[in-house]
């Protein structure tokens, strides 16, 4: 709460301005020290108030891992779902609500690896969903095993030698699925991200942002990345920005750039559209007496 | 030399699939499952396995699907899963019994969502009840290692060839430390035989089809005869799963030979029960605890023992009807429910009882769902309980909870139920 007193503000240590978009009763998060999950949670909540969404009208769904919790502590309804499963459980909320704006908040492994058939078929349909997915190259939440976006020689729980599987670009993905917008930050780029985050919500159609978080405990400590300052410095160190550049080209590499921006905005009737203009062909449709 | 390790019940079950010497593993990561297939991709890539394969899959579905292709090429496999990760793969689990294929499968049990719930309770186990496989269970770290050698025992024998489940619960083993023998691979061997398959998509000289649509009556393939139907299939499927409880206890009978430890008759294990008069019929961590309920409640004078129950599938009704045939009273515990009637192992022991000469009152309690702690005390105030029934079969569809802390949330108190 913000109190005014003799033309000065004065922040009242008992709340935080968020505090109303917060759950009652479920914070302290269960997130760890140095984890960017608290700054991109607040992103989110500053780009829903700057977007003037009605927050009636919000929905948070997400899966399972760290990522997915955010769907329990934001104030809004919300469904935290089976792993993988948040972008149907999204799909069955907005074809029977097209009112309600539909945000998806989960992470890499569930978006890419268990829900990635899902990731695919929204995208294709162009469904009015927006995707928040916090990349953070492996499976946080059960300690750390290897994922479908961890890079080449990233070593992890089940890969104590480096991994040696190619790992999904996630914008390249979306974009060729058929996502009409698509964007990529890293968890330093937190005003680009916010503009970013709002333009995806206002977005019509299926929008998809990567955002790419530091996980100190279970992939920074295995892969000479300590806490996460020193992943948001690496961030910063390898960040290219680079808006409209073909996705295809910002595939992450050990040690390689990290390619950011804007990469495709475009119109295309949505998975809603194409719904309501078949019932209104269905209704022209004079039955044979 | 065996070696003594300090091992979670998670490793245990790792360290079995190398004494194993398993071909082919893949899982996906759940919670509390993950460390048995972090330890075995460990083993891989530190070439301690030099002939094992693993794969990381992008699902539980995967996993399992993943693991049926390679036992069909011939490969002794694994995978392990938990709730909603295990019920991922349900698709595939009858899948599995029906190619007649012998994967091992870890459970560390879990609650099913939602809610969400990360600890044990075994819905995760008794939800698998109708897929046609074999089901065993265990109660410490020691006697997860032994019973997944003994899996691949009775999963791999000819006259059986069907996949087998070894379950134990979440947290409480999973990530519990105790000592495990771990036994030379030698004497693994001599108890473990490779296995034979009975399909193998790497004989290339002969060609096979593997689940092939069948048709309601045995089609006429003219010179090779009539094929099976789909009745012929599942009919051997059932036979085969009631035979598999002789294979069963021929392989324990076997295994204590070979390596000094027992469970009881390989299908139950037993507590007390020489002069016993009333028994607990229990599972996994509440069998576990139910142990020192039954030293609790004999200090009062109740001659009380335990049957832990070792193998759910095949159901083996002819030993518990030798085990009851003197007993008083029964008082099941259960830590699932089925859903709409009442505990599983509560029922499946009343129809496994049902016309035998004698027959003990039953009474069944649900513990411990989704973690909630059961100790030894609930456990025997819920054995005095069901003593000083008059007729406990009187309402048998009224499920009676112990533990549940209703009193702490008023708001749940309405008119008409809950």
């Amino acid at each position: 709460m913000i109190k005014k007193e003799s033309n000065s503000m004065i922040l009242d240590a008992e709340a935080h301005p968020l505090d109303s978009y917060l759950r009652p009763g479920r914070i302290p998060h269960i997130w760890c020290s140095g984890c960017s999950l608290g700054s991109i949670t607040t992103v989110v909540i500053e780009a829903i108030i700057e977007s003037e969404i009605d927050p009636k009208n919000i929905a948070i769904v997400s899966g399972i891992g760290c990522t997915g919790r955010a769907a329990g502590y934001l104030n809004f309804d919300s469904f935290h779902t089976t792993h993988g499963r948040a972008l149907p459980f999204a799909i069955g909320l907005g074809i029977t609500d097209p009112n309600r704006k539909v945000i998806v908040i989960s992470g890499d492994g569930d978006i890419a690896s268990i829900g990635g058939n899902h990731l695919i078929h929204a995208a294709r349909r162009n469904a009015d969903i927006t995707v928040f997915c916090v990349n953070n190259f492996q499976y946080g939440m059960t300690g750390g095993q290897v994922g479908p976006t961890s890079y080449i020689g990233q070593y992890q729980t089940t890969s104590p030698y480096g991994n040696i599987e190619e790992p999904f670009n996630l914008p390249a993905l979306a974009a060729s699925c058929g996502a009409t917008y698509v964007s990529r930050w890293t968890a330093l780029d937190v005003r680009r991200m916010k503009e970013s985050f709002v333009e995806a919500l206002l977005h019509k159609g299926f929008s998809f942002v990567e955002i790419l978080g530091a996980c100190p405990t279970t992939y920074g400590r295995r892969n000479q990345l300590r806490d996460g300052l020193t992943i948001l410095e690496n961030f910063k160190n390898r960040t290219i920005l680079q808006h409209g550049i073909d996705p295809m080209k910002a595939q992450i590499q050990k040690d390689g750039p990290i390619i950011v921006g804007k990469f495709v905005e475009i119109q295309k009737p949505t998975l809603t559209d194409n719904l309501l203009r078949l019932h209104k062909m269905a209704k022209n449709v004079k039955p044979e007496l | 030399m065996p070696s003594i390790k300090l091992l979670k019940g998670n490793h245990a079950a790792a360290y079995a699939c190398k004494s194993a010497r398993v071909g082919m593993v893949a899982a996906y990561p759940i919670t509390p499952q993950s460390p048995v297939v972090e330890k075995i991709s460990e083993f891989v890539e530190a070439g301690e396995l030099p002939g094992t394969e693993f794969v990381k899959v992008e699902s539980e579905q995967s996993a399992i699907a993943a693991v049926i292709a390679a036992s069909a090429t011939g490969s002794r496999v694994f995978t392990a899963s938990s709730a909603n990760g295990l019920a991922y793969m349900h698709e595939l689990l009858p899948w599995a019994a029906g190619t007649r294929l012998p994967v091992v499968l870890c459970i560390a049990s879990r609650a099913l969502a939602a809610p969400w719930s990360v600890w044990t309770d075994h819905a995760d186990v008794f939800a698998t009840r109708d897929c046609g496989w074999i089901t065993m269970f265990a109660e410490n770290n020691q006697e997860i290692y032994d019973t997944v050698l003994t899996a691949y025992r009775v999963a791999e024998d000819p006259n059986v060839y069907l996949p087998a489940f070894c379950a134990y619960d979440g947290y409480i083993l999973s990530h519990t430390l105790m000592p495990v023998q771990v036994e030379d691979i030698e004497k693994v061997d001599q108890f473990l035989p490779p296995l034979k398959h009975h399909i193998n998509l790497t004989d290339f000289e002969h060609v096979k089809g593997v689940g092939p649509v069948t048709l309601p009556d045995p089609p006429d393939r003219g010179e090779y005869g009539y094929a099976p139907g789909y009745f012929e299939f599942r009919f051997s499927m059932q036979r085969s799963l009631e035979h598999s409880l002789s294979v069963i206890k021929q392989a324990h009978k076997e295994f204590s030979e070979i390596f000094g430890r027992s469970y009881g008759n390989g299908v139950y294990k037993t507590y007390k029960m020489e002069d016993a008069e009333v028994a607990i019929f229990a599972v996994m961590s509440v069998a576990a605890e139910s142990r020192l309920a039954v030293d609790f409640l004999r200090e009062k004078g109740i001659k009380v023992g335990l049957v832990s129950l070792k193998v759910f599938r095949p159901f083996p009704s002819e030993d518990l009807r030798e085990i009851f045939k003197d007993i008083s009273n029964v008082v099941v515990f259960d830590r699932e429910i089925g859903y709409g009637w009442e505990g599983v192992l509560s029922y499946e022991l009343k129809a496994a009882l049902y016309k035998s000469s004698t027959q003990p009152d039953i009474k069944g309690y649900i513990v411990g769902l989704g973690g909630r702690d059961i100790t030894y005390q609930q456990i025997a105030k819920g054995v005095q309980t069901a003593l000083t029934m008059e007729s406990v079969n009187e309402n048998p569809i009224q499920t009676d909870f112990i533990g549940l802390q209703l009193d702490k949330l008023q708001f749940l108190k309405r008119e008409g139920g809950y």
